[in-house]
């Protein structure tokens, strides 16, 4: 439609920026609405987030777990698949990490690094499959499948916890602490190498470097192999990509295998790099996130990983925002639904106008 | 189990099948004008904290059941914005309906009664009353009829009774007038409806708007019904297990009434027991909280007759040059 007319580079920035540009004026119009002074909560929140290496800690933990998730749901996107069970999927991660710390005796920390990532994109994957499975064979909608198996999955994980992870007579339904073996380097170990001076606080830890890494493998993926292009191919138009040989069923499949996986991995960043043990509300909306994160980013995987910054950043200042002032941390819900209204529902509203600007300048 | 409980928690199901009725009847309207709706749980958030709030306010609960209507029509058009004005994504536009509610109720209720993101508790006028059925107290003691009619019937917010009434009224709507069969067609097929000189945009307007009204009023007897104020993620999912039911009655209103009253159920024996024994088989609370959600995965998968959603549903309308 209108996409034609605007340049691809004001595409993958103009729009996106006057999106959350948006989002950011009205959640200031709201805090202004509520008594607080907008000016004084942004500068809180720069100054909680970036201002020390214990706030840098803090976003880019944070940060780690939205790229997990943002890459879950933009390789869906790819394809256009809306995965919206990121949650449940990070979950089952979360159940994979743990059965793989706690049942598994590791003698160090970089094998059950590999061990839990595995354990946690199977079991992401595994919870994905389902609804992969039941769109590709039985036309049963993705959103609704993927909504329902987020809250089987919170029932499952209770179950777990309550009648089979939790220690005899422990009142909490969490798994016991994981053996400390299991314990990934933190940031400040890996800077310490190097004789970078870093807060000892944050969880912030090596899975970072696994999300980063995820980045490029997810883009590599999708533009450099075989199975990528099927994947841009079948969202861009699924009719032609079954035309040219591509099963949809079968992409459908993979797809949502991919996307669970990336969710689950999750679980390795928040759980065993921070609880080091499994609770209920491990993924604390993390899963949801991502699809602000995968909207913002444009679904290409250094756009998430920007669109994860920012939510890290938000995440981490929205915390010292609740600490110091009497606007509550779910301020950052109001601008994560914001960000998502105007990135993901109201793209057109953003689109026209700027298309129309393009075409002025054009005429001229 | 003997009479008591089981009277009890039928009693109990009525109550927790009320907000979910609503909620059921407001998405299966707004599907069948084509317009998917995912965001039925952040609609009635935000009516449930405007609704408590207001008739904590005024100390009337008919004015916070008006306010919580106005809230969640308003949300409904914002919706209505995005996906049929600037025919944008139904579902990411309903996705951030919900965290809008999650967020803002929050953020207002701590500015507004700094009680940790909830509202004061109800009481008096500001809580709806309970009614007595006609003779309910008369029959009382009649077996049969007396703990069907007194203990289960009798003695609820009037907003169940008005729920129970929307079901024939939603069937009568849909079915046999001109409005409802024209909103059906915009469901299936929107190009036919336009040819006809018929607007789709305001059709599907409508949908969305009585939508509103419908969550709005779930919302409502949510935090002044069912409890007495608002507390943050009151919903708890409730507008999900309405999206379950909806599915699971195929979008039609009165099996919408079977699947609210089974899911109600559901949680109204998961509320009172820890764990059941169904013919020897032991089903731990987290397996009744689920089944809502499995059992309709089941009939979208399309093993127990098939689930078929309007044909143009999802889908905005653009019209032809």
């Amino acid at each position: 439609m209108s996409k034609g007319r605007i340049p691809h580079w004001a595409d993958v920035t103009l729009v996106p920026l006057t999106s959350v540009f948006l989002a950011f004026v009205i959640s200031a119009i709201l805090i202004w609405a509520i008594g607080e002074s907008p000016w004084a909560a942004v500068k809180l929140m720069v100054e909680g987030a970036f201002g020390s290496s214990y706030g840098w800690g803090y976003t880019l933990f944070y940060a780690t777990n939205f790229i997990f998730t943002g890459l879950a749901v933009a390789v869906a996107f790819q394809a256009r698949l809306f995965n919206i069970g990121g949650e449940g999927q990070a979950l089952l991660g979360g159940l994979g990490v743990a059965l793989v710390c706690l049942y598994i005796p590791w003698p160090h920390w970089s094998l059950a690094l590999i061990g839990a990532t595995l354990g946690a994109a199977v079991f992401g994957a595994a919870w994905a499959f389902i609804p992969g499975y039941l769109q590709a064979r039985r036309g049963s909608h993705i959103v609704i499948t993927t909504i329902m198996f987020n809250f089987i999955a919170a029932s499952l994980l209770g179950y777990f916890l309550v009648n089979v992870l939790r220690p005899q007579g422990a009142q909490d339904p969490s798994s016991p602490r994981f053996p400390s073996e299991t314990a990934l380097p933190k940031l400040h170990e890996i800077l310490g190498v190097f004789g970078i001076p870093f807060s000892t606080v944050p969880p912030v830890n090596i899975s970072l470097l696994v999300a980063v890494g995820m980045c490029f493998a997810v883009w590599f993926m999708l533009w450099r192999t075989r199975l990528g292009y099927q994947i841009r191919a079948f969202g861009e138009s699924e009719p032609a990509a079954e035309y040219a040989g591509i099963s949809p069923a079968r992409i459908t499949i993979y797809v949502m295998l991919i996307s669970g996986a990336l969710a689950g991995l999750m679980a390795v960043n928040s759980v065993m790099g921070e609880q080091q043990r499994l609770v209920l509300n491990a993924v604390e909306g993390a899963g949801f996130i991502g699809i602000a994160v995968a909207l913002m980013g444009r679904n290409h995987p250094f756009g998430v990983f920007l669109a994860a910054m920012l939510f890290g950043f938000l995440y981490q200042g929205g915390a010292e925002l609740a600490l110091w002032t009497g606007i509550p941390r779910e301020l950052i819900v109001v601008i994560q639904a914001l960000v998502i209204l105007f990135t993901g529902a109201l793209d057109n509203m953003v689109r026209i106008p700027i298309a129309r600007l393009f075409a002025m300048r054009g005429a001229r | 189990m003997d009479m008591m409980v089981l009277v009890q928690v039928l009693e109990s199901t009525m109550r927790l099948a009320t907000p979910l009725l609503f909620a059921c009847l407001a998405g299966l309207i707004s599907e069948r004008a084509g317009v998917f709706d995912i965001g039925l749980e952040g609609k009635m958030l935000v009516a449930a904290f405007m609704a408590a709030s207001i008739a904590y306010v005024s100390g009337n609960v008919w004015i916070g059941v008006v306010a919580a209507v106005g809230v969640s029509v308003l949300m409904s058009l914002m919706h209505g914005l995005a996906s049929i004005t600037f025919r944008g994504n139904q579902l990411i536009s309903g996705v951030a309906i919900n965290f809008l509610a999650a967020g803002i109720t929050v953020v207002i209720a701590q500015n507004w009664f700094r009680q940790g993101g909830r509202t004061p508790s109800l009481s008096g006028d500001a809580r709806m009353a309970r009614i007595d059925l006609p003779f309910a107290t008369a029959l009382r003691d009649v077996p049969v009829i007396g703990p069907i009619y007194y203990g289960i019937l009798s003695g609820h917010a009037l907003l169940v009774y008005v729920a129970l009434l929307c079901v024939p009224l939603t069937w009568f709507m849909l079915f046999r007038t001109r409005f409802g069969l024209r909103l059906r067609a915009v469901g299936e097929n929107p190009a036919a409806v336009d040819t006809a000189g018929v607007s789709v945009v305001g059709l599907r307007y409508a949908a969305v708007a009585i939508c509103g009204v419908l969550c709005g009023l779930a919302g409502a007897y949510l935090s002044t019904g069912l409890s007495a104020g608002f507390v943050k993620d009151m919903t708890a999912g409730r507008g999900f297990i309405a999206l379950a039911a909806m599915i699971f009655a195929k979008w039609r209103p009165w099996h919408a009434l079977g699947a609210v009253f089974l899911f109600g159920l559901l949680e109204a024996v998961a509320n009172r027991f820890q764990s059941i024994d169904i013919l020897g088989v032991n089903l731990p609370v987290q397996a009744m909280q689920a089944l809502p959600y499995i059992l309709t995965v089941v009939i979208l998968a399309g093993f127990v007759g098939k689930a078929i959603p309007p044909r143009a549903g999802g889908a905005a309308y653009v019209k032809e040059h």
